[in-house]
């Protein structure tokens, strides 16, 4: 393996050798990724460098060709993002799929409601009062700060939106959390709510991948930064040890800069 | 490692006082009836002063039984636009349901009883026969039911047979919207309904705030336990000055009350919430949204099947043009004038019954002044356009305000 220090126990998610390819397309081919538990890992590329085909590989969204895929270091082969969901990964797309109409409550237990158990299925109440207490205590957890759990989305902030997106997903028993470009679109302060948040996630021991194609975001919560260059990896670097340079070399294949492997 | 934010600030907010209280409840969440309410006062005004006969307890309790059967089917109409969807049909399934219990009832002989319950699950099927082919084939709700439209017309003609008009004689059918209650019946509905409500109201306090939540203050609860009694009781004693409380309106409030706890309090009412909202959401948080749409499309046929019977159970009969006319814009204007978005996600169950009022007491304003037709369709319009630009406005407003 290159560069980067490996820390001593098993990864949560390993992935080895994985190649998707599409018509002509090869969009993946060969291409290795790594993740271990409380660990921010930042995943860079160009646009088409196959940063979304892999995490679709990884929620269960699309099946890979070939390579295996290491769960909590279990072998796994998904057929559909129910595996995934099953598994305990969580994907927040860059489009949150949240109900504007809804608050936050009713968002954050969307389709896993909680219910008074004194009636048939189909006539179950609510248990609002349950909800709104679980909700109050995630959101606590994890330090967001709303103006009410009962405020709508419609009413949030990008930033409050996304915040409600990652707690939704973090909720649930999850065991990684893959963050679709997480700060595109928002604004400064907003940008600062959701990478504190990130760096939450990783203090209580939650292992995080992040896209994004801002450099400075992934520098600032990331602690492993992998590249990919046309469906290859083409680096994987830790932090500490890169400078920014070095990482848009990788990305853009330019020669300066340290000698990277794959 | 926090800098900006260490601590939860998702703390409840303490209750304040009475009118602060009431304050944010009216500039969060009860805007949107407020409108249609002090509306409702103007129209009340505008026809009392024309006419001292309009608030009469005889022509309120007239307006109750011509509103109950289009405000019926206007309940379902606002299901199917929670969804983001529209249904075309209500008024012709209303009257093609009343006519398959008409002739069963009156040519066949099947028992009253027994015909009703066929007439409200054809309305029910058609429904659902409707709302699979939304959910599966992904035509649009307005092109699938503009066809039932047509189509369902014909079949109403095709069960009529050449009879035209069925009258109707079962006792059982005419009791369903023509029985008044005794006045004794009245009140002790009344007062059980006001108590349940109070009951309710303050339970769900003490479970809030013995869970640790914010709660509305116990100034503000009683003063809705006083409201709901207040119009509770005064409606009371307007019917029982006249007839009696009317069954018609008895089945109309008892379909609100029914689907406002199914869409607010169910889980399935949760779904239809989410699946107006956001369709893609609800599906990836694995919600059944072909389901919930189906189902609701057969709840809406079926309450307008429920509207039809109403209608043929007070009008004595089942005809030709049973269900035809302005019946559809009618309910589809009712739950819109009530505050129920056409977009989706949002507005409720009693949309159909301020909506119904608004309708009903214009029309039925208009007739006590002997107006000619022409006029009162154009005023119908404008009112239509002026109740949902209000709501456009103040919904606008809203939105800025961050709520």
């Amino acid at each position: 393996m290159p560069t980067a220090a490996q820390p001593l126990h098993t990864p949560i998610l390993q992935m080895r050798g994985i190649s998707k390819r599409f018509g002509a397309v090869q969009a993946l081919e060969n291409v290795n990724l790594e993740v271990y538990a409380g660990e921010v890992v930042g995943l860079v590329g160009d646009n088409g460098a196959g940063k979304s085909t892999l995490i679709k590989c990884i929620s269960g969204i699309y099946q890979i060709d070939d390579g295996q895929i290491h769960f909590e270091g279990k072998p796994v082969t998904m057929h559909g993002p129910k595996d995934a969901a099953q598994l305990g990964i969580r994907t927040v797309y860059q489009d949150l799929a949240l109900c504007d109409n809804l608050d936050v409550v009713g968002n954050l237990f969307l389709g896993r409601e909680q219910t008074h158990r004194y009636l048939p299925r189909v006539a179950e109440p609510l248990d609002e009062t349950e909800m709104e207490k679980r909700a109050i205590t995630i959101l606590g957890d994890l330090s967001v700060t709303l103006p009410s759990v009962r405020a709508l989305i419609a009413s949030l902030s990008g930033g409050q939106r996304q915040s409600v997106a990652i707690a939704r997903a973090v909720m649930w028993n999850s065991k990684l959390v893959i963050l679709d470009e997480p700060t595109a679109a928002l604004g400064v302060a907003q940008t600062r709510q959701v990478l504190e948040l990130i760096k939450r996630l990783r203090s209580q021991g939650l292992p995080v991948i992040v896209i994004s194609h801002n450099l400075a975001d992934v520098f600032e919560v990331a602690d492993r930064i992998v590249v990919l260059r046309l469906g290859r990896n083409n680096g994987n670097f830790e932090r500490k040890n890169t400078t920014s340079e070095q990482i848009v070399a990788a990305i853009t294949g330019a020669e300066f800069g340290v000698e990277v492997a794959a | 490692m926090s800098t900006i934010i260490n601590e939860p600030r998702v703390l409840p907010e303490h209750s304040t006082g009475f009118w602060r209280d009431l304050r944010r409840r009216i500039s969060i969440t009860d805007l949107g009836a407020l409108p249609v309410i002090l509306g409702l006062i103007v129209i009340a005004i505008v026809f009392q002063i024309a006419n001292p006969n309009f608030l009469s307890p005889l022509n309120l309790t007239n307006l109750m039984l011509q509103i109950a059967a289009v405000g019926t089917i206007s309940v379902g109409v606002v299901l199917v636009l929670l969804l983001g969807e529209v249904d075309l049909s209500v008024g012709v399934v209303s009257g093609l349901s009343a006519a398959v219990m008409a002739v069963l009832n009156v040519k066949s002989g099947v028992p009253g009883p027994i015909a009703v319950v066929c007439g409200l699950g054809v309305g029910c099927l058609i429904g659902l026969i409707q709302g699979t082919w939304i959910a599966k084939f992904r035509v649009p709700s307005f092109i699938v039911t503009l066809a039932g439209l047509l189509g369902w017309q014909g079949a109403l003609l095709y069960v009529l047979g050449n009879t035209g008009t069925v009258n109707l004689r079962d006792p059982f059918i005419l009791g369903i919207a023509g029985t008044f209650f005794p006045a004794l019946i009245g009140w002790g509905i009344a007062i059980l309904f006001a108590v349940l409500y109070a009951l309710f109201a303050l339970l769900e306090r003490r479970r809030r705030l013995s869970a640790g939540l914010a709660a509305s203050s116990r100034n503000a609860i009683i003063f809705r336990i006083v409201l709901v009694a207040v119009v509770l009781f005064g409606a009371m004693a307007v019917l029982n000055a006249n007839r009696g409380l009317p069954s018609a309106l008895v089945f109309f409030i008892g379909a609100i009350l029914v689907f406002d706890w199914i869409t607010r309090r169910t889980v399935f009412g949760r779904h239809i919430y989410a699946v107006g909202g956001n369709a893609e959401a609800a599906r990836r948080a694995s919600i059944n949204v072909d389901g919930v749409r189906i189902a609701v499309f057969g709840l809406a046929s079926m309450l307008a099947a429920f509207g039809g019977i109403l209608a043929a159970s007070r009008l004595l009969a089942v005809n030709q043009s049973s269900g035809s006319g302005d019946l559809l814009l009618n309910a589809i204007a009712a739950a819109v004038i009530g505050g129920t978005s056409l977009f989706g996600g949002r507005g409720t169950v009693w949309s159909a019954l301020l909506g119904a009022l608004v309708i009903g007491s214009i029309s039925n304003g208009m007739d006590l002044l002997a107006l000619a037709s022409p006029i009162k369709f154009m005023i119908t319009g404008a009112v239509l356009l002026f109740a949902v630009t209000v709501d456009a406005l103040a919904r606008r407003r809203r939105e800025a305000a961050g709520r």
